[in-house]
């Protein structure tokens, strides 16, 4: 808009909020993957309770310029139902882990949604007419007497209320045996990936009963096993090239040209260890939550506990660029072992020209920076900011002794209230923040 | 004198500091030990046990146990007789799991809630105002002590390499009768234990961190016999299931 493209003209507003207000939060309720399709005309949510809902953007109107086009409900259903493995007696979980969109190739939308053991391919489809005057049988549809019909009639299609449609069109099952962490669809739109612990998998979308393993770094025994995949995605352009990272904080570049069982990568990752920072903790620390390719495809973005890192695809032993989420709390790390914070997996995002890098902290703060200006800022996402277009004012966390009036200390911040859940408008200032069972979403001051 | 950093702090200059500050650094690392080790049991007890965060605390257990090794350390404290030394170990994690405020109203500390700001000015206090608390923490205790009590020094490091083994083909080969399994090496004072952590796994959704908290309560004899009946209905549906 007319502020210009550097982030300290930005000025984040609210927008909306979707979720209830109470303070009871329903298990199920919880967001667990919020993603934007590839023309932001359409935002998925996933949840711990196996629903899928997408918000569609109407269209902006000229009487009111400064709404931007509102995210409203478009259609809500249930992807996935709990089950039960009997053979290992577990549960498994309907939580929505991922939800990626396939790029729009007709009037209908598709999308990838996966708990831990199944990814579903689901059709989204409007149907605003239908047709009446049938000849056999009558409005109700009940079958009509041949022997009364005396006229007949070509049917013809009369407008009804619009009706959005999912329904599953493919189920791509039983290929996992450990719990699917992501799912990436690649550039050919012919196929995708799922990974899980210790696999990745290649799919066809037409086939389901059959997928090609193309990572596999489980060991021959399980006692040996120390490390896992946690993340994994196509490169954005080439749909022989992908990355999946790990949780020793190591991410690896391959090329599925060289061979079947891509177990030797083109390109590893990893950053030397800071002897200065080290403790027990720092394998948990360096784990890797997320792994993103920039839109360009020249970069790669990984998470992890305590910072965002951004890499060169053509320099392996280093990241050019690391950015501190909330080095505060590398002193309470025993604390958040101990109530298994340090193993919550935060995710990141690029802003449409990946100019800018977002991810989320604790106390339903999230945080951006810009890799120009080389600025960041702190975010809430809270219902006491939830006036329409209100400006969100910067958030400080206090380290040392004395504290502000609008800082708040370590020690206050709410370990329970965390953002793992972020996405951005692939070409707007327009962000959606999952906050536990409430969606926000904010977009930048228009004048 | 060398000393590995703690949870970020400084290291202590000076030799006299650095004597004064090993024992708290090796309670600190034997209560870590001792947490992780009730972590990876307790994740074995949920339903879905997250293979990622497991494998991350077993390698956390390996590296202590490797440092512990090489310190000499590791045979020293298995070396002591059970109770004394287990209480103190006790002790231990309880101040650093808890806030200092906590530590004088002797509650349990919430999953969710303020940290304490700094775990090595909380082991300086003296030992006798933790002690004073060490009364309301009966359950957490007994489970701890029964845990992981060493009988035989020499099959220490045997012990503990096992039962990390254990854990993994338990999360490989996850059975009706994996519960049994875990424990069936081990003497009957585990007992307590077995009964209570299964009546976790009828209660699927809980998170971690009310897994922790529900250590502390005292375990219940009523409970007791419907986690028993969950179980034995589950192999029931499995047996139902097979035959059909």
């Amino acid at each position: 808009a007319g502020f210009g493209s550097l982030m300290q003209d930005v000025l984040w507003c609210f927008s909306q909020v979707k979720g209830t207000i109470d303070t009871g939060v329903t298990e199920a309720d919880i967001i667990s993957t919020v993603e934007f399709n590839h023309t932001g005309e359409l935002l998925a949510t996933g949840d711990k309770g196996g629903r899928v809902v997408i918000f569609q953007r109407e269209q902006e109107s000229k009487n009111q310029p400064h709404r931007r086009g509102e995210y409203n409900v478009y259609s809500t259903f249930q992807s996935h139902e709990p089950e039960f493995d009997y053979l290992k007696s577990l549960e498994i979980e309907e939580k929505i882990n991922k939800i990626r969109w396939l790029p729009q190739q007709n009037a209908a939308y598709f999308l990838l949604s996966t708990n831990d053991k199944t990814v579903k391919l689901w059709k989204v489809s409007e149907r605003d007419k239908r047709p009446e005057g049938y000849n056999l049988k009558d409005e109700d549809g009940r079958l009509r007497d041949p022997s009364m019909i005396t006229v007949l009639r070509v049917p013809v299609l009369r407008p009804m209320d619009l009706m959005v449609e999912a329904t599953p069109r493919r189920v791509f099952a039983n290929a996992h045996t450990y719990h699917i962490n992501s799912i990436s669809v690649n550039s050919d739109y012919e196929t995708y990936m799922s990974a899980d612990d210790l696999r990745i998998n290649l799919w066809n979308f037409e086939i389901t009963n059959q997928s090609f393993n193309i990572v596999d770094i489980k060991p021959a025994n399980m006692e040996e096993l120390t490390e896992v995949i946690t993340a994994a995605e196509f490169h954005p352009h080439h749909c022989n090239t992908f990355v999946y990272s790990s949780s020793k904080g190591t991410i690896r570049l391959c090329d599925m040209r060289t061979a079947a069982l891509c177990d030797r990568h083109a390109k590893f990752f990893e950053e030397p260890e800071d002897p200065s920072n080290r403790s027990f903790f720092s394998e948990i620390i360096s784990s890797i939550s997320d792994v993103k390719f920039s839109h360009s495809g020249r970069y790669i973005m990984t998470r992890d506990y305590l910072t965002v890192k951004v890499w060169d695809l053509n320099m392996e032993n280093r990241p050019i660029e690391t950015y501190q989420v909330h080095d505060y709390l590398r002193s309470k790390l025993c604390s958040l072992y101990e109530n298994d914070c340090i193993f919550d997996k935060f995710e990141c995002v690029w802003n449409g020209s990946d100019s800018v890098i977002m991810t989320g902290s604790y106390n339903n703060f999230f945080r951006m920076f810009d890799r120009n200006t080389k600025r960041d800022v702190t975010l809430e996402a809270s219902r006491e900011n939830s006036k329409p277009r209100a400006i969100l004012k910067p958030r400080k966390v206090c380290v040392g002794g004395k504290r502000r009036k609008d800082e708040i200390s370590v020690d206050s911040l709410d370990f329970s209230k965390k953002i793992l859940h972020t996405a951005w408008h692939p070409s707007e200032n327009i962000i959606a923040v999952a906050a536990t069972n409430n969606l926000y979403i904010f977009q930048d001051k228009v004048n | 004198l060398k000393r590995k950093c703690f949870d970020g702090e400084e290291d202590i200059e000076g030799t006299l500091a650095g004597i004064k500050a090993i024992p708290s650094y090796n309670l600190q690392r034997q209560s870590l030990l001792d947490m992780s080790l009730v972590k990876l049991q307790l994740c074995h007890m949920l339903v879905e046990p997250n293979l990622c965060r497991s494998v991350l605390i077993a390698n956390t257990v390996r590296q202590i146990q490797e440092e512990m090794t090489q310190d000499g350390t590791w045979q020293m404290i298995n070396t002591q007789s059970t109770g004394q030394a287990s209480l103190d170990r006790l002790v231990s994690t309880d101040i650093l799991c808890r806030s200092s405020r906590d530590q004088v109203e002797g509650k349990h500390v919430p999953g969710y809630g303020t940290f304490n700001k700094d775990f090595e000015s909380d082991q300086a206090q003296d030992s006798s105002e933790t002690m004073s608390t060490a009364s309301s923490v009966q359950a957490p205790r007994n489970l701890q002590s029964n845990m992981w009590e060493m009988e035989n020094p020499q099959e220490n490091k045997g012990n503990f390499q096992k039962s990390l083994d254990q854990i993994f083909e338990t999360l490989e080969n996850k059975s009706p009768n994996s519960v049994e399994d875990l424990f069936s090496e081990v003497d009957n004072s585990y007992y307590d234990l077995d009964t209570m952590l299964t009546g976790m796994m009828s209660n699927t959704k809980m998170g971690h961190c009310d897994s922790l908290e529900t250590f502390s309560s005292p375990t219940n004899t009523a409970s007791n016999s419907n986690c028993k009946s969950d179980l034995n209905d589950l192999d029931h549906i499995v047996e139902i299931l097979v035959e059909s």
